[in-house]
């Protein structure tokens, strides 16, 4: 029974892998980068949220706020960080001075990281908080012998539907097609009347959106400090790979398959929870016939 | 009044001079066909106008406004549509989905996706594949539909028959011809000169970046062209 | 090129070489006869930390500058390079120098098998895969019996030796240490391997239709800055006596190596030693500021990155180089394009 207990609760913990990837897939799909400041500005969302339940607003005030607030930041850092940055990557084939090149995305996205986790533990110390959430952390359904827990199951829903309305937007809409062709073509995209710069603002600043809504949710779940960041991006980044870079369905596959390692790890020996992830994470990397080539975003 | 005009035009890849000085106009309804041999400067001269690559020195002007700084994406919006070298369809997005990637610009006109399906049925066939599973001169025949979605003011078109069969070519053309007999203002690029002449009003030739002949198309002499084409056989051209 | 009369003068460096060569043979001779003199223990010791750091930064631009691959993993071989010292050191009896070389070659003989693995992925994908690897490597010396669990191990092989004594020999011996590793990537460099791995780093599709071979190439350089990493994390075990899972693994010191890299300049041997001088000068002098040094860090790190992104180094270089790793053509035509490339 304890087992069957691990079962379901990696699955629905894979439900919250796949709402932190799904902001990671979307920047790595639509324009080739890999941002390492994910994981930190994730746990920047929890405690923003954090901050605003403390200041007496209801729970779901503050995801109101926080979401378009990380919308607003995704197109700003899109902006001002990461299409300057990717500016570079051409320049590097272009002109013989060499500098960063195309590492520059990276490199920029580490430097967020690195700054932001600091300001974080300056503002809010390193000890660990988590999101007052009533009744709603501990509130439990009966499912045969077993207790599925509310909060659990509410984020592997918030997941799926977000995967959905994502995957929708994508395929229905004359943006989300935009954005598709922007990451196919930037030039030729341009040639037809997108402006490939906005477009991949407006691509983060979906991502961030998703990325501060699964922040909140890790919050609620999860005894978080500014170090956790680190944690969350590797999480999402499993998800994401053993998911196997299709769609986001895949991603919400691979979170499951990473969630479940966790658990039933964490059922062989306490401690090893986290490893047993990490371990399922490179056996897939292990397994895939000839190594994992990034693809672009897929509708 | 002239759709397009273009004076001095200057454009340069680093210490590379591409194209040096060209001027050039296309009226209503006009097609002008420029050509010239490999690295005449064609590509690139196509390249400024449609706002991919920006000019050293020169104007262009759309409808009598200066378009010459204005970025790629907007000089769609205001009528300048390329049909670019090597088609660069968009793989991943569906034969359909491309096409409609040329309505981005929302601009008002006779071409809809039925007028660009009626005249491309073999396009209309496909409009579930995706774009990268399609031959060179199915991409070709999208690549053009999406060009006219955007009901352009002026029709850029990059070489159309590069790297495609003879006859695939000669349809293609049968397209252009009609879209520039119903009155499309287009401007061509082409090495191919049977075809070019075939959808010209006016010829001009490029070599070296620079121009060597004008003329109208009707009446040509071949070998006047392919003299203007491959230059002045005495010196050859300079690598500057 | 129709003028056979004209021969192209190739050269490495210039006099900018040789004179930077002077300065740098000098601060050599000061930092091995004169400062240890003149400073007290506790400056030796924070001079050691600042060897490491050339060492750590020197190998990371191995990596990133020259191999174009972002590691953010490298931590996982200064834990192992720490750990291989102390039980080097202590449980099998090695002498403290020749455990810090063995050391280095555990590292090496632990990235070859790794690199199997993280070469599945590519770029961005590399870079977390190398820190998921660093993540394992910790969780798995924590969970092995002997090795101190979650405290970490202290170095007892010094243990009756004379404070004094050993804070020379440890200050020495890393500088030793670290002026062969420079040395020695200047000479990969140099060399035809080094050539090639410039080919790959600037153009990886053509360096392979060239017959370069890009995955040895590329094998060799994670190994061989693995290799460095290790070496850099005994020689700071030996230096604070002990290690622990948390901060010898820890990701800040690939943050470290970042700054240092890409602050001093990417792609170039000089780069990381401006780099390494700046960021434990900045370290010195912000540590009464806590974390907010590393917020700091972070900041301009994303600045250089942006608006010099050849770095400090980049900004002089042209008039100096220490390391000539570039031919100088002479010009000879005004369409010789090829000088172009040589002042890199």
């Amino acid at each position: 029974m304890d087992w069957l207990n691990a079962g379901v609760q990696g699955v629905l913990l894979g439900g919250q892998y796949a709402l932190l990837a799904c902001g990671l897939s979307l920047i790595f799909g639509v324009m080739r980068i890999v941002n390492l400041a994910h994981g930190v500005l994730a746990v920047l969302a929890a405690y923003l949220s954090l901050v605003l339940v403390q200041q007496g607003l209801p729970l779901w005030l503050a995801i109101v706020v926080v979401v378009p607030l990380f919308a607003a930041l995704g197109y700003a850092v899109q902006r001002g960080l990461f299409n300057p940055a990717l500016a570079q990557v051409g320049q590097d084939a272009a002109g013989g001075a060499r500098g960063a090149g195309e590492l520059a995305p990276l490199l920029v996205s580490f430097g967020v990281a690195v700054a932001l986790t600091n300001l974080l533990q300056e503002v809010f110390s390193a000890d660990t908080r988590k999101i007052p959430t009533g009744d709603l952390a501990s509130a439990g359904l009966p499912l045969g012998d077993l207790s599925v827990g509310v909060l659990p199951l509410l984020t592997l829903g918030v997941a799926v539907a977000v995967i959905a309305a994502v995957q929708l937007f994508l395929a229905r809409t004359s943006t989300g097609r935009a954005m598709r062709a922007v990451a196919d073509d930037a030039g030729a995209a341009a040639m037809t009347g997108v402006d490939p710069k906005h477009m991949y603002a407006v691509a983060t600043a979906l991502a961030f959106a998703t990325l501060g809504l699964a922040g909140v949710f890790v919050g609620m779940s999860t005894q978080f400090s500014p170090g956790y960041g680190d944690l969350v991006l590797l999480f999402a980044f499993e998800a994401v790979i053993i998911g196997g870079l299709g769609s986001l369905w895949g991603t919400l596959a691979g979170g499951m398959v990473l969630g479940l390692a966790q658990t039933i790890g964490a059922q062989i020996d306490p401690q090893s929870g986290v490893l047993a992830g990490h371990l399922v994470f490179l056996a897939v990397l292990v397994v895939r016939p000839g190594g994992l080539m990034p693809r672009s975003v897929q509708a | 009044m002239n759709v397009l005009d273009v004076s001095g035009l200057a454009v340069r890849y680093g210490d590379l001079t591409a194209v040096d000085g060209v001027s050039l106009s296309v009226a209503e309804g006009e097609t002008l066909a420029v050509l010239g041999a490999n690295g005449a400067g064609k590509s690139t001269l196509l390249a400024a106008l449609a706002g991919m690559h920006l000019p050293a020195s020169g104007t262009v002007l759309l409808d009598g406004a200066p378009v010459t700084r204005v970025p790629a994406h907007q000089r769609v919006r205001r009528g300048i549509a390329l049909v670019p070298e090597g088609r660069r369809i968009f793989g991943s997005l569906t034969v359909e989905e491309n096409l409609l990637m040329g309505r981005y610009p929302k601009r008002p006109g006779p071409w809809d996706l039925r007028a660009v399906y009626d005249m491309f049925p073999l396009v209309a066939e496909m409009r579930d594949r995706r774009g990268g599973v399609l031959s060179g001169g199915q991409q070709q025949a999208v690549a053009i539909g999406r060009a006219l979605l955007a009901n352009p003011r002026v029709l850029l078109l990059d070489e159309v028959s590069l790297g495609l069969a003879p006859t695939v070519v000669a349809q293609l053309y049968d397209a252009v011809r009609q879209i520039t007999a119903s009155g499309t203002t287009a401007l061509v690029v082409e090495q191919d000169l049977d075809q070019a002449l075939r959808v010209a009003d006016r010829v001009q030739c490029l070599l070296g970046g620079r121009t060597v002949l004008e003329a109208p198309a009707a009446g040509l002499d071949r070998d006047t062209v392919a003299d203007a084409y491959f230059g002045v056989s005495h010196h050859p051209p300079s690598p500057r | 090129m129709s003028r056979p009369a004209a021969v192209p003068t190739i050269t490495r460096g210039g006099r900018g070489s040789l004179v930077g060569g002077g300065v740098m043979l000098l601060v050599v001779v000061l930092l091995a006869a004169v400062v240890p003199y003149v400073v007290t223990l506790g400056a030796l010791s924070s001079l050691v930390m600042l060897f490491a750091l050339v060492i750590l930064g020197t190998t990371w631009n191995l990596l990133a500058g020259y191999g174009g691959m972002v590691s953010v993993g490298q931590q996982a071989y200064v834990g192992v390079g720490g750990y291989a010292l102390i039980q080097l050191a202590d449980a099998v009896g090695a002498p403290p120098w020749l455990a810090v070389l063995a050391a280095g070659l555990i590292g090496a003989a632990i990235a070859l098998p790794t690199s199997y693995l993280v070469f599945r992925l590519a770029g961005g994908y590399f870079a977390i895969g190398t820190w998921v690897v660093a993540e394992v490597f910790r969780l798995v010396t924590m969970r092995i019996d002997g090795l101190g669990g979650g405290t970490g191990l202290s170095l007892s092989a010094f243990r009756g030796t004379d404070r004094v004594e050993r804070v020379a020999f440890v200050y020495w011996f890393a500088l030793a240490l670290m002026i062969a590793v420079v040395l020695g990537t200047y000479l990969l460099m140099r060399s035809r391997v080094g050539l090639g791995l410039t080919a790959i780093r600037d153009d990886r599709v053509a360096a392979s239709s060239l017959g370069v071979a890009v995955d040895r190439g590329r094998r060799l350089v994670y190994v061989a800055g693995s290799a460095g990493a290790a070496l850099a994390g005994a020689l700071v075990a030996l230096s604070t006596l002990g290690v622990t899972p948390g901060s010898i693994y820890s990701v800040s010191w690939t943050a470290a190596m970042i700054f240092i890299v890409v602050v001093g300049g990417i792609g170039t041997i000089e780069g990381p030693l401006v780099g390494a001088v700046l960021y434990w000068a900045l370290q010195q002098a912000l540590a009464p500021l806590g974390t907010w040094y590393l917020v700091v860090l972070g900041v301009v790190a994303v600045g250089v990155v942006l608006l010099a992104p050849r770095g400090l180094w980049g900004l002089v270089a042209g008039r100096y180089q220490l390391f000539p790793t570039g031919y100088r053509v002479g010009a000879v035509a005004p369409d010789a394009t090829v000088a172009r490339r040589a002042g890199e």
